[in-house]
């Protein structure tokens, strides 16, 4: 039993909380609440970044000031206090750790106790990952083992500074810091994320991953990830994210851009699992999140792959912009909401090249008192020949409270395309519940079976250690949703 | 027994012990299904008064997954689509709550596949079927024959069989009611509720009732199918209009 998955997530169920909500008591090196261009001075500073950084920062920040705050998604959002916020804390280390004995151990305990081990001998081989607590990675695990592909993979920060030129190359050049209201207010204050650049004809041989903790409070995070493919290379990257519980909501901006050039193809997980407030809606992160690849050269893919089940305002579009021919892009998302949790996700895939091809499958999940939309944009241009879309958007709900949105948009400029969307909206039948339960099985047992049957096309996407963590996710984000 | 304040079983006494086969015969709407449903725990709510003692517990007082850890299984007249999930799975997760609610150890994915392959022999079913979703896209046939299939995973002590037999061509129906013969033993009981005598060929019961507007009106051994059969239902019924509801009492 103990080997196996399905019977530890039924162990685990019984849990049900977030488990994820401690706090690391640990000494901090943040600065005043507060934003003004002395604040983006004193991040850069702190970060002892270039000058072509700096002026990349006051451009967006100044940009950002004649923003305002989105509007059309299906959320309400209360006031931002942007002045409320602590735009950098960082758990204090003396230098760059050379070893990991040099790292803090409450820090290394820390990421142990969320299944982040950084010693590379304890991880499973084939998984090298960049642990970002707050707003500075703390270690980057298998990092020479990469290099000697040629392959990097290290903290934005430190590519900043040991790749400049590839750092100013590509960032911005997939979402510019103009972009939107928090791609600008990230592209201003942002302070760590991940690096990767595979380079031509390399087939990256483990998974990358990247962990966020959000861990001080009244801090946002504001991570900036860049992942350039060049041709024929190959990359699969994961992204997973945890947070204390805390009463008051933190915010969470990031971007995320991807580059894939001639027959390159980049998959990007991603297990979302941000603290989502208590039953009652008080607390909880808000996750607005930026992320869109361009496959640039022809035959190249990109593929987005989502388990949504945390924050308590998530607001999210992974998109892929098909420029090269024969371009493929792919979006696959399950996003859960319970209690009080708003959702408004999707993606947005816009066909330039010839025979360029896109597939979205997207699963709602909602529960208690909750919101779910799925907002998503398909984009013909006009020379985009034989452009072809499948996009399948269905809602499950659980109880009569929640809500299940679909906005679908399609604007379709070339007569040769072929674009289809299905949509489908169900409920958890008693039917299949009382069927569970005839055969021993428990109401809740039951629902966790069902929702992951109805996620599984998603889950199959993901790699198998992160698909077994979202298969655990789906049924504890909804315990309790059944009464 | 009340359903939208419609009283749809009133007056049912049945004793069923070890080792025994119980028909339950009746035209539609007689309540067959409703009291399949009952014994299995649904629509509890509804239950206006009555007792249903299995193996000295009330059963009323427990949940319906637990009354299938403790050996009640219900063939379902209609089994129910669960897309996504598969046989697979949803067997070995049942399988495993069963044995942990006898204190046992889970079975491990060896010896739970060891397990299946003999039971899908034992019944007679398809290795294809196990690898699709829970009764997803199969024909009427397939998901009859897969309730057996569960039922010989799970080795229930009292077996609730509701029309097994409907929609199910001769072949078929020969499979689904060896399979149940095979399972036959002297610790354990089924109920077997059909319509028809042509069930009753190949699983033979011990005893036969008859429903009739939510009462047993009628008991008989096996040759009351067959009598049944010949004079249908309406002999039952002008028998019942004869002697108004003595019959019932009569069989204690």
């Amino acid at each position: 039993m103990k080997n196996n998955p399905q019977d530890k997530i039924l162990d685990e169920v019984t849990q049900g909380e977030y488990k994820y909500g401690f706090y690391t008591d640990i000494d901090i090196d943040s600065i005043p609440k507060g934003l003004n261009e002395d604040v983006i001075r004193m991040i850069s500073r702190k970060k002892m970044e270039p000058e072509f950084m700096l002026e990349f920062r006051l451009k967006a920040y100044r940009h950002w000031l004649t923003m305002k705050m989105p509007e059309w998604a299906h959320l309400r959002i209360p006031e931002i206090d942007y002045q409320d916020i602590i735009y950098y804390a960082a758990p204090r280390q003396n230098v760059k750790p050379e070893s990991l004995d040099d790292i803090d151990p409450e820090l290394k305990a820390t990421f142990d106790k969320l299944g982040i081990p950084l010693d590379e001998q304890k991880r499973l081989t084939g998984v090298a990952v960049d642990a970002v607590m707050d707003s500075i990675s703390v270690k980057t695990t298998f990092r020479e083992t990469l290099a000697e592909l040629g392959i990097i993979f290290c903290s934005f920060s430190e590519a900043v500074k040991e790749h400049p030129d590839l750092v100013s190359k590509y960032m911005g050049s997939v979402v510019p810091y103009s972009d939107n209201y928090f791609a600008a207010l990230n592209s201003a204050v942002f302070s760590d994320g991940s690096f990767c650049f595979i380079p031509k004809g390399v087939k990256c041989p483990m998974e990358l991953s990247t962990y966020f903790r959000i861990n001080a409070a009244n801090t946002g995070q504001f991570e900036r990830t860049l992942i350039v493919a060049e041709e024929d290379s190959y990359v699969s990257y994961l992204e997973g994210c945890t947070a204390p519980m805390r009463d008051e909501n933190q915010l969470h901006a990031a971007t995320v851009e991807i580059v894939a050039m001639q027959n390159a193809e980049v998959k990007y997980s991603t297990v979302q699992n941000w603290y989502p407030g208590d039953k009652s809606g008080k607390g909880g992160i808000y996750n607005f999140v930026t992320k869109r690849g361009i496959c640039k050269g022809d035959h190249s893919k990109i593929s987005w792959t989502q388990v949504e089940t945390g924050s308590a305002i998530t607001w999210k579009y992974p998109s892929c912009i098909l420029r090269g021919n024969n371009s493929v892009g792919e979006f696959y998302s399950v996003a859960v909401t319970n209690n009080f949790q708003q959702a408004d996700t999707g993606t947005k895939m816009i066909h330039i090249g010839k025979n360029t091809r896109s597939t979205i499958v997207s699963k709602g999940i909602s529960a208690g008192k909750s919101n779910n939309s799925y907002r998503g944009l398909v984009k013909v241009l006009k020379n985009a020949e034989n452009a072809r879309n499948f996009s399948q958007c269905d809602s499950l709900l659980l109880g009569d409270k929640c809500g299940a949105h679909t906005f679908p948009y399609l604007e379709i400029d070339n007569k040769s395309a072929v674009v289809e969307h299905e949509a489908t909206t169900s409920k958890i039948g008693e039917d299949q519940i009382f069927y569970c339960n005839q055969r021993g099985i428990s109401t809740e047992d039951a629902i966790g079976l069902i929702v992951n049957g109805y996620a599984r096309e998603v889950i199959n996407k993901l790699p198998m250690e992160f698909a077994v963590e979202a298969q655990k996710l789906l049924q504890i984000s909804l315990e309790g949703s059944v009464g | 027994m009340e359903i939208d304040g419609k009283e749809i079983l009133k007056s049912i006494n049945l004793e069923v012990n070890k080792g025994e086969v119980h028909a339950i015969m009746g035209p539609n709407g007689s309540g067959k299904s409703t009291l399949a449903t009952l014994l299995a725990g649904r629509d509890l709510a509804n239950v206006v008064e009555g007792e249903i003692t299995y193996m000295g517990k009330n059963l009323f007082e427990i949940s319906p997954e637990e009354r299938a850890r403790n050996g009640i299984f219900l063939g379902f007249q209609y089994p129910i689509e669960i897309p996504g999930v598969s046989m697979v799975n949803f067997l070995k997760t049942a399988l495993n709550e069963h044995r942990k609610y006898r204190g046992q150890d889970p079975l491990s994915a060896s010896d739970f596949l060891k397990v299946m392959q003999e039971k899908k022999k034992l019944v007679e079913i398809d290795s294809q079927l196990t690898n699709r979703s829970v009764n997803e896209g199969f024909s009427g046939g397939e998901k009859k024959k897969n309730e057996i299939f569960q039922m010989a995973m799970l080795e229930p002590t009292l077996a609730i069989l509701d029309e097994t037999d409907s929609g199910l061509d001769i072949d078929a129906l020969r499979i689904v009611a060896n399979g149940v013969n095979k399972l036959k033993s002297s610790e354990n009981a089924t109920i077997v509720i059909t319509h028809y005598q042509r069930l009753l060929d190949y699983i033979i019961p011990d005893y036969v009732h008859v429903l009739y507007d939510g009462r047993i009106v009628k008991s008989g051994g096996k040759e009351l199918a067959i009598e049944l059969e010949k004079k249908g239902y309406d002999w039952i019924k002008k028998e019942i209009s004869y002697n108004g509801m003595i019959l019932d009492k009569s069989l204690k």
